[in-house]
């Protein structure tokens, strides 16, 4: 073995196998929560957020840092945002638990 | 002595990520079931705490404050918007998300190319990088602006603007066009690719160009696909993600990015099966242009119809009875006098349950939330594959708002819609089917269902004719 790969052929890799991984994940998830798995995978892909503290972080604040800041305020919008509409919509998935039509006629 | 002590904070921080990317999974993971799909909620929640946390700990030599109070700042919007949203209006909410997801990637991917060292990305920009931000750049473009016009075709805005249509907009030419504007992109990106000084007239004309192009990708596309249009977004702003975890080496933004990328291309996969269409023919747009006009004028067939008191009786005398909601139902808001009705016919001892076709909301899964808001329990719920076998044994099948979805003209070889899955309502004993009019739907076609002997059809708005209903139970 030579030198160890280059890290972008890691992150090939990585990418490969996380399609993988996202393709059987999905497949498993009821038909029923498709729409909570819009809003939930729209607040996991705001973890772009991570990028957009980077950015807005240097010292010296140029506009480049300010472009960072925006940043993190849109995808701040998705994170709580994403999560808490999932929280609302799964809150109301309930089972029948109590006799259907307990209230009277 | 303080180069090791940099490699352990970058391994920790590596090593937190990963925790975070399976927390990641783990959400979705939970999903496969509404049992389960809480906690895998806050497993997701976590994992973006981890992600948050760390990275702040990261920069905490940086102006932090500015940060944490742009978090504030846009969690509050997100916070407020999440309480305050419909559930009709989901398929608008998660467009307008998605357009944020691409806006941020442009954003950071900018910062990047003016301060990769920010990043820890060498400065000047190695070439590698700079493909990778070409990709992040242009996808996240496409996905705000595609987004953009999504949001405004499902919030109606199209009666004020032109361009947010939801009847699609077409011109001659519009595919070469869309062809050569992409080709044009490409280049630029090729020119920022192969120039060692950061260009910029090239990288701002190329997201220009992304920009434009997100557009006229979208414009097209008709409102009944729009369940595809929003999952395609959704599986962009998945890639947007992961092409800029690509271009900072950040291996969790890779694979968030990947999940989601991957889920919004499986939900497009199962909307276009479920319409019996071609993803490459939903892309290309002009279906649904006159939709709802070819109003359906048969020779000769004629349709009993009768009132809401018949529909009661007959729903009452039945012992299994299955509810097929399309969207009209929710456009009517009846889902709650729907969730009366079925709670007096269950008193009663009738056995209901509803049947979801996949595209009978605005966005995959989107009826069932609309039942859930109303209280239905997700167990009385039922997909499209896991009833039809039993519909030859239903008493009564009642059709709210729903049309295409129930036509046998889908088993016709030459019909329009032949090979579309369907609900077999027309295997029950008795149908009864609400509708507004005679008029056609989406697809424009004539239902044969309608004409059949052991059909009725009950004429009137959903939760008008739902309330009658529920009168006449009492």
């Amino acid at each position: 073995m030579g030198a160890a790969a280059d890290p972008t052929v890691i992150h090939l890799v990585v990418f490969v196998l996380a399609v993988f991984v996202g393709y059987h994940v999905i497949w498993n998830v009821t038909p029923a929560l498709h729409t909570p798995l819009m809003s939930v995978t729209n607040a996991i892909s705001s973890v772009i957020i991570v990028g957009a503290i980077l950015a807005a972080a240097p010292p010296e604040p140029d506009w480049g840092s300010i472009l960072g800041v925006i940043a993190v305020a849109l995808a701040a919008v998705n994170v709580a945002g994403g999560f808490l509409v999932t929280q609302r919509m799964l809150e109301m998935f309930k089972k029948r638990d109590r006799a259907p039509g307990k209230r009277d006629d | 002595m303080i180069e090791e002590a940099r490699t352990m904070t970058a391994n920790q921080v590596t090593l937190w990520y990963l925790a975070a990317s399976v927390l990641f999974i783990l959400a979705l993971k939970g999903l496969s079931s509404p049992e389960t799909a809480r906690r895998g909620n806050l497993y997701g929640i976590a994992g973006m705490a981890i992600a948050v946390l760390v990275t702040l700990a990261l920069v905490a030599r940086g102006r932090v404050d500015l940060i944490v109070l742009a978090m504030i700042a846009g969690g509050a919007v997100g916070a407020f918007v999440a309480r305050r949203v419909q559930m009709t209006q989901m398929p608008e909410l998660v467009a307008a998300m998605h357009s944020l997801v691409g806006m941020a990637a442009v954003l950071i991917a900018i910062a990047a190319v003016h301060n990769p060292s920010a990043f820890g990305v060498p400065d000047p920009l190695p070439a590698g990088n700079k493909l990778e931000l070409f990709i992040g750049t242009f996808v996240g473009a496409i996905t705000f602006s595609g987004s953009v016009i999504a949001f405004g075709k499902l919030a109606g805005l199209g009666r004020r603007f032109r361009l947010f249509s939801s009847a699609p907009i077409v011109f001659p030419g519009q595919h070469w066009l869309n062809l050569a504007i992409a080709l044009v992109m490409i280049g630029f990106g090729v020119a920022f690719f192969l120039s060692p000084e950061p260009n910029w007239t090239a990288f701002i004309l190329m997201t220009g160009l992304a920009f434009m192009l997100g557009v006229l990708i979208i414009i097209p596309i008709g409102g009944a696909d729009m369940p595809v249009v929003i999952s395609m977004l959704n599986s962009y702003s998945g890639w947007a993600a992961a092409g800029i975890g690509f271009s900072l080496g950040n291996a969790m933004l890779i694979i968030a990015g990947s999940l989601v990328g991957s889920s919004g291309a499986i939900l497009s996969y199962i909307m276009c099966r479920a319409m019996n269409r071609s993803f490459v023919s939903v892309i290309l747009g002009g279906f649904g242009a006159e939709e709802g006009a070819a109003a359906a004028a048969p020779g000769g067939k004629t349709v009993k119809s009768g009132s809401a008191e018949d529909a009661a009786f007959l729903l009452a005398n039945a012992e299994s009875v299955v509810i097929v909601p399309g969207y009209g139902l929710a456009v009517a808001r009846a889902q709650h006098a729907v969730k009366e009705m079925v709670d007096l016919l269950a008193q009663k001892g009738v056995q209901v349950r509803f049947a979801i076709h996949p595209v009978a909301g605005r966005m995959p899964g989107h009826m069932n939330v609309l039942l859930a808001e109303a209280e239905v329990p997700y167990d009385m719920v039922f997909e499209m594959e896991d009833i039809n076998g039993e519909m030859g044994t239903v008493d009564v099948a009642l059709v709210l708002g729903a049309n295409d979805v129930v036509n046998p003209l889908a088993y016709e070889k030459g019909s329009p819609i032949y090979g579309m899955p369907i609900i077999d309502v027309h295997k029950a004993r008795t149908v009864l089917v609400n509708k507004r009019s005679m008029a056609a739907g989406y697809a424009g076609l004539d239902n044969p269902l309608f004409y059949m002997d052991r059909t009725m059809m009950v004429f009137g708005d959903a939760k008008k004719v739902v309330e009658d209903i529920v009168k006449a139970l009492h």
